[in-house]
């Protein structure tokens, strides 16, 4: 193995006075006094959120306006902190999406036991349940704290996306294909 | 109006100057706690406080929103918080000397503004006349002096408070003051010598030392350095001289007093609310001092330039308008100029602290013992020749 000698010079007389360490110590702090801040005022400048970011989790409904959970409740089963708690309904047999058969009659999300995990996102096999972009819950008690479903469709919104898989088994089960 | 005043009796005249001193000096230590605030945040990156707001303040279109984003209104905010929050006096403290020390700290601090000069105006003969409440020829000593006593405030909080680290913060603060007087005192001895020219009335007033450097440039001839300021005519006072304020300030990087980190808050962990916003007044009121003696001796004091006395300065604006030369005009120009330089020491004083990093207590110890004693003595034997040999 090369030994490589370094050169260890005596501190020089200016080095041993420490004042050009200073000087140059107070044109650093000078730099940063005159440059642009770093901070955001919170509740008037937001945050830009990178995509993928994990909120609030919230209930979505496709494109037609149909909720898309179909109360499974393998989000209830996976969730770590037992956030959720599903109570699953049956869709009325008249209803234009009856052959989905299934839909949560209640949803309720514990706010102050969600720790932000995504789980529940990503067991979800309808896309129902996202994380998204709404980061601070406030509430002025644990009741306030707790997501009903009309809530969890409030904050959710739709779902633009083009799947429309019950649409499809729909169609499909019309034009004699009852394999889908 | 100055007849009135002359015609009171002394004690109310006394009593009015130091209601006068009081009132200058707490919203100035004020303002410095709120500049101290704020320049921390600069130099951090942040905006720093410009949230609080008088709603009637709001209000007014563009000088408000600045007036809150300045902070200006969180020297009210922590002021009253100050004044209104519980003063809770712990069970194990000697309660007489523990509500002494505040006190203590404050009397100091207040008596030293009344000798240092803060401007000047120009009488019919056209000879600078300073402002200054108590006008005593002893200037720079009773200034050290009583200055000095501050250290009794700390060592008294530390010892009163009973506990452990208070103890620990007044003996190092003790210490700290003790060994950077010495240079201090002897920085400034040079100065004084050049001012006391053999045959001259002896003076160690601090007015005299601004007359001194308020020379006019007269080519190049030794009536030339009287235009001088003392910075370049003594460097190596004015530094030794600032590191021991640093020092005896207790500021960054010589918080040994209160170095929160192995001390949690030195000599006033105890203290809390008003006593130890008395503290903090305090210690911005011994750095404004500080300042100002700094300035007066070593800045020019209320010259604006080297070469440009305040009588220059003076006639050159009266040729603007002939309003310039009313002596209020003067007096309330020589104090602008005067503040204006001080303030830029209390920032200088705040921009280091957030550049050096504090010291360790034998560190500090070495700097004043074995580095700025040495010095400041040599640097007063080499004046004390330069001196010699330039008297004929």
């Amino acid at each position: 193995m090369a030994v490589v000698p370094v050169a260890r010079p005596p501190l020089t007389l200016a080095e041993r006075t420490y004042l050009p360490q200073i000087a140059a110590g107070l044109r650093t702090t000078w730099r940063h006094l005159v440059r642009p801040k770093q901070t955001l005022e919170y509740p008037e400048q937001r945050p830009a959120l990178p995509p993928g970011y994990r909120g609030v989790p919230t209930l979505v409904r496709d494109p037609h306006g149909r909720e898309k959970c179909v109360s499974c409740q393998l989000c209830e089963f996976v969730c770590p902190p037992k956030a959720i708690r599903i109570t699953p309904g049956e869709i009325a047999a008249d209803a234009s999406t009856a052959h989905v058969e299934k839909a949560p009659k209640e949803f309720e999300i514990d706010m102050l036991r969600c720790i932000y995990c995504g789980m529940c996102q990503e067991v979800c096999p309808e896309e129902a349940i996202w994380l998204q972009n709404q980061f601070s819950m406030t509430g002025t008690s644990r009741e306030e704290m707790v997501n009903r479903k009309d809530r969890l469709y409030e904050l959710g919104g739709t779902l633009p996306d083009q799947h429309l898989k019950w649409d499809r088994k729909a169609a499909a089960e019309q034009a004699g294909n009852d394999r889908h | 109006m100055v007849d009135l005043y002359l015609s009171l009796p002394p004690l109310v005249q006394g009593l009015l100057k130091g209601l006068a001193v009081i009132m200058v000096i707490f919203p100035i230590g004020g303002a410095c706690s709120l500049a101290e605030r704020k320049v921390s945040a600069w130099i951090q990156g942040r905006p720093g406080p410009n949230r609080a707001v008088v709603p009637w303040v709001a209000w007014i279109p563009v000088l408000g929103p600045f007036l809150q984003r300045l902070g200006l209104f969180h020297v009210m905010a922590d002021g009253g918080k100050m004044l209104f929050k519980e003063d809770a006096l712990p069970g194990h403290v000697r309660k007489f000397y523990f509500v002494l020390a505040p006190l203590v700290a404050m009397m100091p601090a207040l008596t030293t503004v009344t000798t240092v000069p803060v401007g000047a105006y120009l009488d019919a003969a056209g000879r600078a006349v300073p402002l200054v409440l108590a006008n005593v020829d002893i200037g720079i000593l009773a200034v050290f002096a009583v200055s000095s006593l501050g250290v009794y405030a700390l060592i008294l909080a530390g010892w009163a408070s009973n506990s452990k680290f208070p103890f620990l913060g007044g003996i190092r603060a003790s210490a700290q003051l003790i060994a950077y007087e010495l240079s201090l005192t002897l920085s400034v001895v040079p100065v004084f010598l050049w001012i006391n020219a053999p045959g001259t009335p002896g003076t160690l007033s601090l007015a005299r030392a601004v007359e001194f450097q308020s020379g006019a440039w007269q080519g190049f001839t030794a009536a030339s350095w009287g235009g001088v300021w003392f910075l370049f005519l003594m460097p190596v006072s004015a530094l030794v001289f600032l590191i021991a304020l640093f020092a005896e300030t207790n500021r960054h990087p010589f918080d040994m007093a209160e170095g929160e980190s192995d001390l949690v808050g030195g000599f006033h962990t105890e203290y809390g609310a008003f006593k130890w916003g008395l503290f903090f007044v305090a210690e911005y009121a011994h750095m404004l001092i500080g300042s100002a003696v700094f300035t007066l001796l070593f800045l020019g004091g209320w010259n604006p330039l080297p070469w440009v006395p305040l009588a220059t300065l003076v006639d050159w604006l009266t040729v603007l308008t002939p309003l310039a030369a009313h002596p209020i005009a003067v007096g309330l120009l020589s104090i602008g100029i005067f503040l204006g330089k001080v303030l830029a020491l209390v920032f200088f004083f705040m921009w280091v602290r957030w550049t050096v990093p504090r010291f360790r207590y034998d560190q500090v110890m070495e700097l004043g013992w074995k580095k700025l004693l040495p010095l400041s003595i040599a640097n007063l034997l080499f004046y004390l020749g330069a001196i010699a040999a330039l008297t004929p």
